[in-house]
């Protein structure tokens, strides 16, 4: 007996494109390639694995981690064995039981009873096994009272405890479970975070697809980071995520960089739009946010130093001129917002083009996506050229506390520790 | 060849608690809901009898002894078989995600419409009896070739349905092109008239319908009164051995590619 739960060694997996279309073979075009049906190798594939080795050793809770469309649930599919690889092997020891999909085989038309029975045999399990575990199965799910009632009639969430209940009341040796924890309410998650913890202690392997990256962080002792098919990284779950999330910022800087490009601040300045107003006589003529270095950015860690930089050109003289900022949330919440006239800064005469800046010190957002209305206006609130919803940034943080900015703070606590 | 074929028997005998109860599942899903339920598994071959009985006696006047009972010992097995094939020709197709989400034995959906038709037909053959019974016909100790009989039919069933419940995957055609086909069948199977009608140079045309042997079987051990005739039931029994080791042997190589297909 070796003491890895699975093996996999060489695996490749790869789909027909035609499948992916839903493509199916009918009688004529049967008729029209006889053999189509018999060639394994035609049309365009689509590859999904090549080559992959993993081993995921006995005892071990694995995380894996990666975008859509990366293999995730394919990589379990094949650890349920659903799909067969092409190539290379998969060992596995021990029974597996999956929750790829909660629920699955569940007859809609049937009592809860009824389908504890059905979906047990499936998962293997002897009627006299069943019986033994049932109570055990109702009562985890907290569905003693509708267990005798129509499926159909449960709400999704009851639904997801009755799955989670069966598969893990099952007894299996490995337990694949695929980002099913968001679906129930917070109390039964934090119960099947528990169930898994037990099962850990009882030296059984479970494999956790999931997009909830702090459940990893907590709960794995491993964890993969799955790319495009391959293995991008693996080891202790803090490394593979940081490595994640970095790419995850990379990823989103760009996909900024082109929305930028395509439309914000392209209505020109003295046209009315929803985006932009104003006479026109001042035109803020590029707006940017620029990290420590002076890099155009957007997307920044919590804390780090960002610059908002505004760069005009007047058209008409004016000497009535105050430069102000906003900060929204992504529900349209002004955060913050003030003006060179509010904080009695005095402008000097303005050259006839220029840049402004304005500098946030070491700024303790919340995560979470923010936008910037910048406008130029006279002191009585006539707008120069007001760009709202100009610029939108990213704010990455480690820390889940929830709001809009972080309040310098300090907890005390009994014994007058200060933490 | 015959180790797969092995392999494929003996998982479906493991999972026989799992048939059992999804046939139970199939047969009470199938009236569930409905006011008179379990009753119209008597009902719709009570209603067949009845109007093939006014359009054959009545209407065509048709000259035979007791031919009411004689169509009727011939339709019930009918039933079983077409509506097993209607049903299991499509069950991996609809089976949605229990082949595509659990590791499932896909071999046990269009195993269990077999099953569940097949516990119909048994649920109408008391009302068989009692009508062949009011007509004076009692078929006694020859019930003993009943099991037989089922069980070689069940064979053969089960292999063709698995087989094309396989194809149907990648050719969905076969559904449509079956329920067409099936009315065919059944007017070349000597359900409506006897064997003995048919002219002789036709007559092994008639034989060569694998159906037809199965109908025979039927009709000599419930309306004939007599044995089986061996020259029938030897032949379907080789038919039924192929058509079951086909059966499995198709679904058992293409079976790791269904839930890609679908």
């Amino acid at each position: 007996m070796t003491n890895s739960a699975i093996t996999i060694q060489g695996v490749s997996k790869s789909f027909k494109k035609i499948i992916l279309r839903g493509n199916h073979t009918t009688l004529k075009t049967w008729l029209l390639k006889p053999y189509s049906l018999l060639s394994k190798s035609h049309g365009e594939r689509l590859e999904v694995f090549s080559g992959l080795d993993l081993e995921i050793p006995q005892g071990i809770s694995l995380g894996v981690i990666g975008r859509n469309g990366s293999g995730k649930s394919t990589l379990l599919k094949l650890l349920a064995g659903i799909y067969k690889p092409d190539a290379g092997t998969i060992r596995v020891n021990g029974r597996i039981s999956s929750l790829i999909e909660l629920g699955a085989g569940f007859h809609p038309e049937f009592t809860g009873r009824e389908n504890v029975f059905i979906n047990g045999a499936v998962l293997g399990l002897s009627r006299k096994e069943i019986e033994a575990r049932f109570d055990q199965i109702v009562r985890f799910a907290e569905l003693e009272s509708f267990i005798d009632a129509p499926v159909r009639t449960y709400s999704s969430g009851m639904y997801i405890r009755l799955g989670f209940s069966v598969a893990v009341n099952v007894d299996p040796d490995i337990l694949l479970v695929d980002e099913v924890l968001a679906v129930g309410d917070e109390s039964f998650s934090h119960k099947c975070i528990d169930k898994m913890s037990a099962f850990k202690k009882a030296g059984k392997t479970i494999v956790l697809v999931t997009h909830d990256l702090p459940t990893v962080e907590r709960f794995c002792e491993l964890a993969v980071w799955l790319d495009g098919g391959c293995l991008r990284a693996q080891g202790d779950p803090r490394q593979v995520i940081d490595a994640y999330r970095q790419e995850v910022a990379r990823w989103e800087e760009t996909r900024f960089q082109e929305e930028r490009s395509e439309g914000v601040c392209a209505s020109p300045a003295g046209q009315l739009s929803k985006n932009r107003w104003g006479n026109g006589d001042l035109e803020i003529t590029r707006v940017r946010t620029l990290d420590d270095q002076g890099q155009d950015r957007h997307v920044f860690q919590d804390g780090e130093d960002i610059t908002i930089e505004m760069e005009y050109q007047v058209h008409r003289p004016t000497r009535d001129v105050v430069f102000g900022i906003g900060i929204f949330n992504g529900e349209g919440t002004c955060g913050y917002g003030t003006n060179t006239d509010l904080d009695q800064v005095v402008l000097p005469e303005l050259p006839s083009r220029g840049r402004i800046e304005f500098k946030l010190e070491k700024p303790r957002f919340i995560e979470g996506t923010y936008f910037l209305d910048v406008a130029a206006h006279a002191r009585d609130g006539h707008a120069y050229d007001y760009l709202s919803r100009c610029v939108s940034l990213a704010i990455r943080s480690s820390s889940k506390d929830t709001g809009f900015y972080r309040i310098p703070h300090r907890w005390v606590l009994p014994g007058g520790i200060q933490s | 060849m015959f180790l797969p074929i092995r392999q494929h028997l003996q998982e479906v005998f493991r999972y026989r608690s799992l048939i059992h109860s999804l046939i139970l599942r199939e047969l009470k899903a199938r009236y569930r809901g409905s006011v008179l339920g379990f009753l119209w598994t008597f009902l719709n071959p009570l209603l067949l009898l009845g109007v093939y009985a006014l359009v054959f006696n009545v209407y065509f006047r048709i000259q035979m002894e007791h031919y009411a009972g004689f169509m009727f010992t011939g339709l019930l097995p009918w039933i079983w078989f077409s509506s097993s094939l209607m049903e299991g020709t499509n069950a991996i197709t609809s089976g949605g995600s229990l082949i595509t989400k659990v590791l499932f034995p896909g071999q046990l959906l269009p195993l269990v419409k077999v099953g569940s038709n097949l516990m119909n037909f048994l649920l109408s053959l008391p009302i068989l009896f009692v009508f062949l019974g009011f007509m004076g016909i009692f078929p006694g100790w020859n019930l003993c070739w009943l099991p037989l009989i089922l069980l070689i039919h069940f064979a053969f069933i089960a292999g063709l349905v698995l087989g094309l419940a396989t194809l149907n995957v990648f050719l969905r055609d076969i559904q449509h092109i079956l329920a067409n086909l099936l009315t065919l069948w059944f007017f070349l199977t000597p359900i409506l008239y006897p064997l003995s009608q048919v002219p002789g140079p036709f007559k092994k045309f008639v034989l060569l319908n694998p159906a037809s042997l199965f109908t025979l079987g039927y009709q000599d051990i419930f309306f004939y009164r007599r044995g089986p005739d061996p020259w029938h039931l030897i032949p379907a029994l080789i038919l039924s051995v192929i058509m079951l080791g086909l059966g499995i042997a198709l679904f058992e190589h293409y079976k790791e590619t269904l839930a890609e297909k679908l």
